[in-house]
């Protein structure tokens, strides 16, 4: 079995048998995952990231990165969740800029070796609850949020920040159909943006984000259901009203603002008390769905006061 | 009774002469195929990452085939003069059997007889109280489909009793349609295809009061 020095660090934040595992499946069958990613990137040892580990990491146990990487929600390539796989190959990815403006001091195109720069990557191993009622463990690579906007500077006036996901036709076939309002938009409270817990991420499993989980800087806000946390990000905004957030705007009454992970709020379609996590075969047990998915004791003063049965 | 098409027609002789020789018990016996198959992708991992969402799925579509099917018996004989209706029992009985095999990954698998979430989900979700009322429906229709229970109820009565057909037909189309996120084609194209089906009992219908 080929262990790489190299990979010592993940030893350190992820349970040594799932560790050891993964580098036996790689070493011995690379190239089959590479066709089994159906086409999706996937990096390799060259392209380590060397990411710090952190203590908000969970202990639980991370997905395979084939589930990750093979069980996606991207409407931009298809419906189905094995499409993402499929199709996102055909993104470019480089070169990438993100427009930030709005509210900030320093507002440009930034290119994203530029928005970069600087930045501590860290492995952050995070629950991941999609509003499906599924969920996974995730080990993302990324930096925090409020380094990007301190680094461009938030203006007094801004209270929140919206994102915009790519907008290409080209490579992103659905979006030649109506079936959202494109391009994908999100937006968080400054005070949300500005937590440690959310981060921009540039990848996983220590390599290269897979362009199927938002190549090349998507954002992740574990505290909510997974389609708060947009994808392939080109454009940052602050602004002093509340921004326009692409589910929330196909159907209100389902996807809210916030939309928090609450076991005790009401999707209409799924009940939101427990959840299946992917992975588990064909007889896993469901488990409770935690409130704000476990990061409560982080997250819930920034919601003090509110009625979270009606700001959902 | 309207007929769209001459009462003649080689081919359409054909085609019954043909059908007349295909046993019953081959339709039951290549519907269970896909069950057949499915088992085959439970023991094979064949499923993909989650794959009793892709079970209750794949059978839930399964059953709303085979409704959709059973509907288009009459108008096809209307049509185009070809019967299948001595296969009509199978199809109905297989539709209900793939809807109770969904019904039963949802209640065993998926929501793993949570019962406090199960009653929550069909007084609450739309789709469940709507996929439920349809599998309502069917429960009956599958009791009386053997020649004891038509005897013991006549041809009028249980004939009236199966219209009830058209209305777990609605109900499975609508569930699929409220199932989903956002307006994919392809549950409004099963929706369609069951509204056309029912559309044309109803002007047949008319047009026979009429006569
Ligand atoms: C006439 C009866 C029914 C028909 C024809 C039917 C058909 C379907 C179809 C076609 C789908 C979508 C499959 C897909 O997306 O590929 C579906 C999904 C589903 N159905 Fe049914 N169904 C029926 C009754 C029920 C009942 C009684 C229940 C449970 C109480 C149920 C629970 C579900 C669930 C949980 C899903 C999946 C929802 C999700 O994706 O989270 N269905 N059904």
């Amino acid at each position: 079995m080929a262990v790489r020095k190299t990979d010592l660090k993940w030893s350190d934040v992820t349970p040594k048998a799932v560790f050891m595992n993964r580098r036996a499946v790689i070493a011995s069958g690379g190239a089959a995952l590479l066709g089994l990613s159906g086409g999706g990137q996937r990096a390799f040892a060259a392209d380590k990231l060397n990411a710090a580990p952190s203590r908000y990491s969970t202990d639980e146990k991370p997905n395979t990165f084939e589930e990750i990487s093979g069980y996606n929600n991207f409407y931009e390539f298809g419906l189905d969740k094995g499409d993402p796989a499929k199709n996102a190959h055909a993104l470019t990815t480089d070169p990438w800029a993100v427009q930030i403006d709005g509210l900030v001091d320093r507002p440009g195109s930034y290119d994203l070796a530029d928005i970069l720069k600087g930045q501590r990557l860290e492995q952050r191993i995070y629950r991941h609850r999609c509003v499906e009622a599924w969920s996974m463990v995730v080990p993302w690579v990324g930096f925090e949020l409020n380094a990007l906007l301190a680094r461009v500077g938030v203006q007094p006036g801004a209270r929140f920040v919206a994102f915009e996901t790519l907008m290409r036709p080209s490579e992103m076939p659905m979006q030649k159909t109506s079936i959202l309002d494109w391009p994908y938009r999100e937006g968080l409270r400054l005070d949300e943006a500005m937590h440690p817990l959310a981060i921009l991420a540039t990848g996983l499993y220590d390599e290269a984000m897979p362009k199927q989980n938002g190549a090349p800087l998507r954002l992740v806000v574990p505290w909510k259901y997974g389609f708060k946390s947009i994808k392939s990000i080109v454009r940052i905004t602050l602004t002093a009203d509340r921004p326009q957030a692409t589910w929330n705007m196909q159907a209100p009454k389902e996807y809210g603002f916030y939309s928090n992970v609450n076991p005790n709020v009401d999707h209409p379609r799924w009940s939101q008390a427990s959840e299946r996590r992917i992975g588990g075969g064909f007889f896993a047990k469901r488990q409770p769905t935690l409130m704000f998915n476990g990061y409560g004791d982080e997250v819930a003063s920034l919601y003090a006061g509110m009625d979270l049965t009606k700001e959902y | 009774m309207a007929r769209a098409l001459p009462q003649g027609g080689a081919l359409r002789q054909a085609a019954n002469g043909t059908l007349r020789r295909v046993p019953v018990w081959l339709v039951y016996a290549l519907g269970a195929m896909p069950a057949l198959w499915l088992l085959w992708l439970i023991v094979s991992n064949g499923l993909g990452f989650d794959p009793v969402k892709e079970l209750e799925h794949r059978v839930g579509k399964l059953g709303l085939q085979f409704i959709v099917a059973g509907l288009a018996i009459t108008p096809l004989r209307k049509l185009t003069g070809i019967s299948l209706l001595r296969f009509r029992r199978a199809v109905g009985l297989l539709a209900f059997g793939y809807v109770a095999l969904h019904l039963s990954v949802w209640l065993f698998l998926d929501i793993q007889l949570r019962w406090a979430e199960i009653g929550k989900d069909i007084v609450k979700r739309p789709y469940i109280t709507v996929g439920m009322l349809g599998f309502a429906a069917l429960v009956p229709l599958a009791l009386t489909s053997n020649d004891l229970a038509l005897r013991k109820m006549g041809a009028r009565a249980w004939q009236r009793l199966h219209r009830l057909v058209y209305f777990a037909a609605l109900a499975g189309a609508v569930h699929y349609v409220l199932v989903v996120k956002a307006w994919p084609p392809e549950p409004l194209v099963y929706l369609g295809v069951v509204a056309g089906l029912l559309a044309l009992r109803l002007r047949w219908r008319r047009r026979h009061a009429v006569a």
